[in-house]
């Protein structure tokens, strides 16, 4: 045999020959080879705590049994995982958790998808030799997210854990000791966490479940589809379960590279807003001031009409979490009918420097890379409530790599990390403060000060929070400069841009934009902004058409609204639409929702199917492409927005919609995207283009409040889902609490 | 009132105590034994000091713990407050109940059951008009619900009164120990 490398043991595990890393534990050997050893407290994404015994194996000369989760692998070590000894162990570990066990598996929600369950199959004694009283714990309210019935509770400690080390906010505990041991929160309250919906996942018995789903299906009734999160960027996968065409619940689809094993609470809970009731499920017609449900062939076809007679003073807006195949075809229908008045960035208040925009709103790394980041300033996001798993990783990043982290922001918020500076300032102040930062690493790097900001620099001060920023930004070698959505939606957004970008390329950081929207970045690929093409193609100048905020205040007589938007919470400047639908000769909603507002506002309303209910793709922030077939059924005569796109063009006798499947869509756009690969402008262009910042526009004076949209207010779907709303989070937001 | 102050820690650094709205609760002299236990342990480690503090500050509210009083633990140590309630409710010394200022504990244990343990506790019982588990209405004293053995079995019957062990007990040593707390 070949040496042996120093960093590797030779072990037997059921008379197999194994090589395994020094330091690494027999549960993570026997699971590598496929030999599965029971467990309860053990999850390979969480520390080891075994404190459940039941992955007890024999080692040979040990004199009992050990915890192969906690037991570091020896050269020469024996294992044995099913001999006498080490199944004898796991059956006596099995008959001491079921002494305190309820055995209301027929009532409970963890009933057919149970760790307890199945290995007590496995394990347990099919009589009970226990004949005292069995333990009753009083059930804890967590809030309206998760349910507790902690008799079932067999103190895994798993979600305990979960809090300590992964959310990095320990919210349950275990109190008490002996037999009064407990998990819970001591003092009533609810958990907050923005990813505390995952301890229902962990928990391996019923004694943490899902509120919202709680007696609303059993696991082995409903279908299981693959799904994409549709309310940030940062693609997390799912699967939703679904009941005779109905979602019921979502969870997690592990994918190391993206989600891992988590999701927010805000992707887990959401589907709640689909069952609301102004979901809209026939095709709607404003007939002078009343509104008549009408048939969808006559909807369609005064939908045309409408198109054709606007031509190119048609507006559309679509909405940043439409699938990609959805923009897509909204802006080929813009500019079949001769119109480049199509946009996707709602909350957008500054449009100056058009050419500089990147190809699309991108992190600048892999999501997995950026557990490895050193140095990171954040501008301008609330981010644990924008991206909560992005939060996740940039957390690891920080508690495991030791990254510094910064944050430019209006007002100082907890977050679950260690942060090394907060730029505390006034919205309004922000490029003050991202031009104080340049100044001081332009001082301790000894770089000239770049002459497109240098009016700027001498008149700055910087402060100590604006050094510890720097060197937080300047520490290690992977170092990144984020916009949050505050930023973005920020009245001088360009200015704080180029800002960043001469920050960045003097720190050699890569600048990201942390855009809105599950599908900010699709829609910019799909061509649904003015001035780009598909795939990123800058327009001729006679060819680029309205901003979102031109469209609406250039009072078209044809408004298109695509996906989900509510013009009262969704525009970033209500009134302006107000008066430019109220002047219009038609507004076409395609939406899921009608809501009051809506109604107010449009003129046609067609019924569209919402996220789980379409096919489609989406791109995330980090560029990556992710498809989901349908999953649910859309209710009444709601269609998928690519169909009802499609069947438009085709009744505006416009060429090329004769799309089949989305999978076409998707095909056709990748190949164009394909196509113009060499002539698009780069992911990265912020870092060459340098506007001149003759002054920062200070006239644009905001309320900083207006900027940060509470994390359950930012799309239709989870203004309508009660359980979310009912969260601490939310009602604060609400002014409730 | 701000009392955020830097306490020098055993590896020579500085640990700065949490603020927040409950720290106040903390006497100074709390504050002050606090910071002592703080210094005996490493920058980082200052969770270490939480049995500690939980003790004086117990000593501060006359013999138990409200969760106000562990909020302010928490946020002096900078601790969530879950960890400082897990470190209260596991150990028998911390009374989370509003209860009487001096701790009693009769040991009914093998040895002190054998030499009439349990006559004593009946005999504490009776004199106070209380239950073990219960306190007297003036809150003087609290008779601990049942110790385990507090390995004095060679002065078996015992007791313990506020962590001071009385050994030997008949019902006129008890009458008097118990008299004599004020």
């Amino acid at each position: 045999m070949s040496a042996t490398p120093e960093d590797l043991v030779n072990l037997e595990v059921d008379g197999r020959p194994v090589q395994a890393k020094k330091g690494s534990m027999i549960i993570h050997v026997t699971d590598s080879i496929g030999e599965y050893v029971p467990r309860f407290c053990y999850h390979e994404k969480l520390p080891i705590a075994a404190n459940c015994r039941m992955c007890l194996v024999e080692v040979e000369k040990a004199p009992k049994p050990l915890p192969a989760c906690a037991t570091p692998v020896v050269e020469g070590m024996k294992v044995y995982t099913r001999s006498p000894v080490a199944i004898g162990a796991q059956k006596a570990t099995m008959e001491f958790l079921l002494i305190n066990h309820p055995l209301d598996c027929p009532i409970c929600d963890q009933g057919g998808e149970c760790e307890l369950q199945d290995l007590a199959m496995g394990f347990g004694r099919d009589i009970a030799r226990f004949n005292e009283r069995k333990r009753v714990v009083k059930d804890k309210n967590l809030g309206p997210l998760v349910s507790t019935d902690m008799t079932r509770c067999i103190h895994c400690t798993r979600c305990v854990r979960f809090g300590a080390d992964i959310a990095g906010i320990p919210e349950l505990g275990t109190t008490g000791r002996g037999e009064n041991m407990q998990i819970g929160t001591y003092i009533e309250r609810s958990v907050e966490h923005e990813l505390s919906g995952n301890i229902i996942d962990l928990c391996p018995v019923g004694a943490l479940n899902s509120k919202p789903f709680r007696y609303q299906g059993r696991s082995w009734e409903m279908s299981e589809t693959p799904l994409i999160a549709a309310h940030d960027g940062f693609g997390s996968n799912l699967y939703g379960h679904v009941l005779r065409g109905k979602l019921k619940r979502v969870v997690p689809r592990p994918h190391d590279d993206i989600n891992e094993t988590w999701i927010s609470d805000r992707d887990r809970f959401s589907y709640e807003g689909l069952l609301a009731d102004d979901r809209l499920t026939r095709p709607l017609l404003r007939k002078g001031k009343d509104w008549c449900e009408v048939d969808w062939d006559e909807a369609l076809q005064v939908a045309a009409q409408e198109l054709k007679a606007a031509g190119q003073a048609l507006g559309i807006l679509v909405h940043p979490s439409s699938t990609t195949e959805e923009a897509a075809l909204a802006a080929e229908l813009a500019i079949a009918l001769g119109s480049a008045n199509i946009d996707h960035r709602l909350r957008q208040r500054d449009f100056r420097d058009a050419a500089a925009d990147a190809r699309q709103p991108a992190l600048g790394y892999a999501l997995s890379e950026v557990d490895h980041l050193s140095g990171v300033l954040v501008i301008g996001s609330n981010l644990r409530s924008e991206l909560p798993m992005l939060g996740h990783r940039l957390r690891k990043a920080v508690t495991r790599q030791g990254a510094k982290v910064a944050f430019i922001d209006a007002v100082a918020r907890d977050y679950h990390f260690e942060v090394a500076a907060q730029c505390i300032a006034d919205a309004n102040a922000w490029a003050h403060e991202i031009a104080c930062v340049i100044r001081v690493v332009c001082e301790s790097l000894s770089a000239e000060t770049p002459p497109s900001v240098a009016n700027w620099l001498h008149s700055v001060t910087p402060q100590a929070s604006h050094r510890a920023a720097a060197a937080a930004l300047l520490s290690g070698e992977r170092r990144a400069i984020w916009l949050g959505a505050m930023a973005l939606r920020h009245p001088a957004y360009v200015d704080l841009r180029a800002l960043a970008s001469e920050l960045a390329r003097i720190t050699s950081a890569r600048l990201g934009e942390l855009a809105e929207g599950a599908n900010a970045a699709g829609a910019w690929l799909a061509g649904a902004v003015p001035h780009r093409d598909v795939g990123g193609v800058a327009r001729l100048a006679e060819r680029v058409g309205l901003n979102t905020r031109d469209m609406l205040a250039a009072k078209l007589p044809v408004y298109v609204l695509l996906g989900a938007i509510e013009p009262a919470h969704d525009l970033a400047e209500p009134a302006l639409a107000e008066a430019a639908f109220s002047q219009a000769r038609s507004v076409i909603a395609i939406t899921p929702y009608a809501s009051e507002s809506l109604k107010s506002q449009a003129t046609l309303l067609l019924p569209m199917a919402a996220f789980v209910e379409t096919s489609g793709s989406y791109v995330s922030l980090e560029g990556r492409w992710q498809s989901q077939t349908a999953a649910a059924r859309a209710p009444g005569e709601a269609r998928p927005g690519w169909k009802i796109l499609r069947v438009l063009g085709n009744l505006c006798d416009l060429p090329g919609f004769a799309y089949e499947s989305s999978e076409a869509v998707r095909a056709h756009l990748a190949s164009q995207i394909e196509s113009v690969a060499g002539s698009a402008v780069p992911s990265q262009l912020l870092t060459q283009h340098q506007p001149p910042i003759a002054a920062i526009k200070d006239a644009a004076h905001i309320d900083t409040g207006e900027l940060d949209i509470p994390m359950y207010d930012i799309d239709a779907v989870l203004r309508r889902s009660p359980a979310l709303q009912a969260t601490s989070t939310a009602r604060r937001a609400r002014g409730e609490l | 009132m701000s009392v955020e102050h830097a306490v020098p820690t055993s590896d020579g650094k500085q640990f700065v105590t949490g603020e927040g709205d409950k720290v106040a609760l903390l006497s100074a002299h709390t504050r002050a034994e606090i910071d002592h236990w703080i210094g005996r342990f490493p920058l980082g480690r200052q969770r270490s000091a939480t049995l500690s503090a939980l003790r004086f500050v117990q000593e501060q509210n006359d013999g138990f713990l409200t969760a106000d009083l562990m909020d302010a633990i928490a946020q002096y140590l900078k601790l969530p407050s879950i960890q400082v309630y897990e470190v209260a409710t596991f150990y028998s010394m911390f009374e989370t109940h509003e209860c009487g200022r001096h701790h009693v504990s009769v040991c009914t244990n093998i040895s002190c059951w054998l030499n009439g343990g349990e006559d004593i506790l009946a005999h504490c019982e009776r004199k106070l008009g209380i239950q073990v588990g219960e306190s007297t209405p003036d809150k003087r004293i609290f008779l601990k619900k049942e110790e385990e053995c507090l390995a004095a079995c060679t002065g078996a019957p015992m007791m313990m009164v506020d962590h001071v062990f009385h050994e030997n007990l008949t019902p006129e040593k008890v009458d008097q120990i118990l008299d004599e707390l004020k």
